[in-house]
């Protein structure tokens, strides 16, 4: 089974018509995720180009989108300044669940946005994350569909691209997965550590969880003493950041360490005190996984 | 982005809150002036992006007008964590009665703004919090409502007894919450926040930070950026859209995707090395940002050798090659480039580099190894 998604969601891409957002739908409906709808305020009305000659409908707003298509997820492709305000549009039409891929929304904005969503009840993975992929049935984000294989493995991460990284040493190596999350790189995101490891723990399918973490805030710790209590899978840990210096701002607007808070070693240690492995290096996250599943 | 204390004190003004009077300036004389205008005797503060500006001898008190020129052309050029000062902030004595702290920031746990206060200023509240945490009192912000006027009045309520006083600090205590949000702030500070004897309270010191992703809808505030105090590979990396953090290795790197650059800097720590950087040059493939990061990188005279490790998901390794080449075309690097390129089109990508005298290997650990062997 897949974690919060599966093939039979029907998804409403916000900022259809952007560049990213344009590109990427393709993406998704070439991986066979069902793309119902678009929106782009002022252009309703129009038809979305997917691949193959098939067309998605594109409307003026969320509410219109779920009305007539059922849509029960979205992805937000929409600008920085725009994007909080998407978000809030997408829980006010009802829908579950929320991607943000976005990256550089004011942290204020998100505030609002976020304490909206949870008052309607819905999940937003993100921001600044790549999403979500559940290989072989759906994709929603940017994750790359050819690098991924149906198997027993749950990966988070923080983080893109070393997402990437660690999926294409377990593929490589036979280790297929059951849905990859990028949970995302700001300071405040919808789905943390701990909600993605309740959701596998639910999921027969899946026999092992990859956590990617890194410096910055304590959601790693605060997760780890959670599989501790809870979670009967093996679990592998990464963190990255040992080399980072204080008081900056790594690239993502939440891997700052603040004063001695957050560091690499704070959180290496929280793993291994509660019984997660952590890999070194990307490379030996594979390896690690195949040795605990036997 | 930071603010100095006599920009975060304008804004406070502006708002309507109690500040301490006091002028910047970068002469000597100028500061004597002042302090013959504040009746003789004066405070001398040094603005710069530092913490613990006290403990290094940023901030002297002058009794007399000639002792206030001194202190500023002590304090003028003098050098506080790396960083060199460059303004003075020159204020009036005070007579302060009591001392307390009052701080708003984004709290990552409540996904809302919190308030902490604490009776005891003027002393680091960090320390505060570890020494005496029953001292802070922490109450948090529903971003919806904002700051309720009697939430304001409670945390005032925490700081003194005198309801004349609690009125004062309410009415700072809202006009802070005002000024962390109208300017998009993800911290702001006073302290310590002061009562005088004659029974006013004022702020006499003040610290902000916007947050980053702010300054395209803040003008104003963007404006007052101190591009003197930062290093001009610092401003060419914002210019050009990349991030980019300074560190005191051999090894540059420039690597896509932040939790990518953070785990390359520390394989290169692993296989013995020491990183030069940390380089996000992002999804984007475009020639122009590759070149600004290789000037940045090659800017630095410490780096012995330039390290690429892209993993291309949606990025695509041929657009990156092509940047790589034409950069390599455009810049003289004269120290040793190794690649790593994976994922999508790398081999068409090995082929472009080739074609430019240039190799590309396929893993991290294998391009790490060598990039710390190359830099001895």
């Amino acid at each position: 089974m897949s974690i919060f998604v599966d093939e039979t969601n029907r998804v409403v891409v916000q900022g259809i018509t952007g560049r990213d957002g344009s590109f990427h739908t393709r993406q998704m409906m070439a991986y066979g995720t069902q793309v119902v709808a678009g929106v782009t305020p002022g252009k309703g009305g129009r038809d979305f180009e997917g691949p193959n000659g098939t067309a998605v409908p594109v409307y003026d707003t969320v509410a219109d989108a779920v009305a007539e298509t059922g849509a029960d997820a979205s992805v937000v492709y929409v600008p920085p300044a725009f994007a909080a305000s998407a978000i809030m549009e997408a829980a006010d039409a009802g829908v579950g669940f929320i991607v943000c891929v976005t990256e550089g929304i004011p942290v204020l904005d998100m505030t609002r946005a976020h304490a909206l969503a949870r008052d309607r009840g819905s999940r937003v993975l993100g921001p600044n994350c790549p999403g979500i992929i559940c290989p072989g049935k759906t994709t929603l984000g940017i994750i790359p569909g050819r690098m991924v294989i149906p198997g027993p493995v749950g990966l988070i991460s923080r983080s893109g691209t070393l997402t990437y990284e660690a999926v294409y040493h377990l593929t490589r190596g036979g280790l297929g997965q059951t849905t990859c999350v990028g949970i995302g790189g700001d300071p405040l995101i919808g789905t943390s550590f701990v909600d993605c490891l309740e959701a596998f723990a639910e999921d027969p399918d899946t026999e092992a969880v990859v956590m990617i973490g890194e410096i910055g805030g304590t959601a790693e710790q605060e997760a780890a003493a959670w599989i501790a209590a809870n979670l009967d899978v093996p679990v592998v840990g990464f963190i990255a950041g040992r080399t980072a210096p204080p008081g900056k701002r790594m690239g993502h607007a939440g891997a700052i360490i603040s004063g001695s808070a957050g560091t690499a070693a704070e959180k290496t240690r929280a793993f291994e005190e509660n019984g997660i492995r952590v890999a070194q290096r990307p490379v030996e996250i594979a390896g690690l996984v195949a040795e605990s599943l036997h | 982005m930071n603010l100095h204390e006599y920009q975060a004190k304008e804004l406070f003004r502006e708002a309507g809150m109690a500040v301490n009077p006091g002028q910047v300036t970068a002469d000597a004389g100028h500061a004597r002036e002042l302090a013959v205008q504040y009746g003789g005797s004066a405070v001398v503060k040094a603005q710069v992006h530092s913490g613990g500006r006290g403990k290094a001898g940023g901030v002297r008190l002058a009794r007399t007008p000639d002792e206030a020129a001194a202190h500023a052309s002590a304090i003028l050029g003098m050098e506080i964590n790396g960083l060199v000062v460059e303004q003075v902030l020159v204020c009036p004595l005070e007579d302060i009665a009591s001392e307390a702290y009052v701080g708003v920031l984004v709290d990552r746990d409540g996904q809302c703004p919190v308030f902490m206060v604490s009776a005891e200023g003027g002393v680091d509240i960090e320390e505060v919090a570890a020494t005496n945490p029953e001292a802070i009192h922490r109450m948090r912000v529903d971003p919806r409502y904002g700051l309720l006027p009697h939430q304001a009045y409670g945390l005032a309520a925490r700081l003194y007894e005198d309801p004349g006083l609690v009125r004062q600090a309410a009415g700072i205590i809202a006009g802070l919450y005002d000024v962390f949000v109208a300017n998009g702030a993800s911290m702001a500070e006073i302290n310590p926040l002061i009562s005088t004897a004659e029974g006013r309270v004022v702020a006499i010191d003040a610290k902000m930070s916007i947050d980053d992703n702010e300054l395209f809808r803040r003008r104003a505030v963007a404006a007052m950026r101190d591009t003197a105090s930062e290093a001009s590979a610092d401003i060419r990396a914002r210019e050009a859209g990349l991030s980019f953090v300074k560190l005191d290795g051999n090894v540059g790197c420039c690597v896509n995707g932040a939790g990518l650059a953070m785990a390359t800097m520390d394989l290169v720590k692993y296989y013995g090395g020491e990183p030069a950087n940390f380089l996000d040059i992002g999804g984007s493939s475009n020639p122009d940002k590759v070149v600004a990061a290789l000037e940045i990188i090659t800017s630095d005279p410490g780096v012995k050798v330039i390290l690429f490790n892209i993993f291309g998901g949606i990025t695509r390794c041929d657009d990156v090659a092509l940047g790589i080449v034409e950069a390599v075309k455009r810049i003289g690097i004269e120290v040793p480039l190794v690649i790593r390129l994976t994922g999508t089109n790398e081999e068409l990508a090995r082929e472009i580099l080739a074609e430019a005298g240039l190799a590309a290997v396929a893993s991290m650990d294998e391009v790490v190894e060598r990039a710390v062997r190359l830099a001895g």
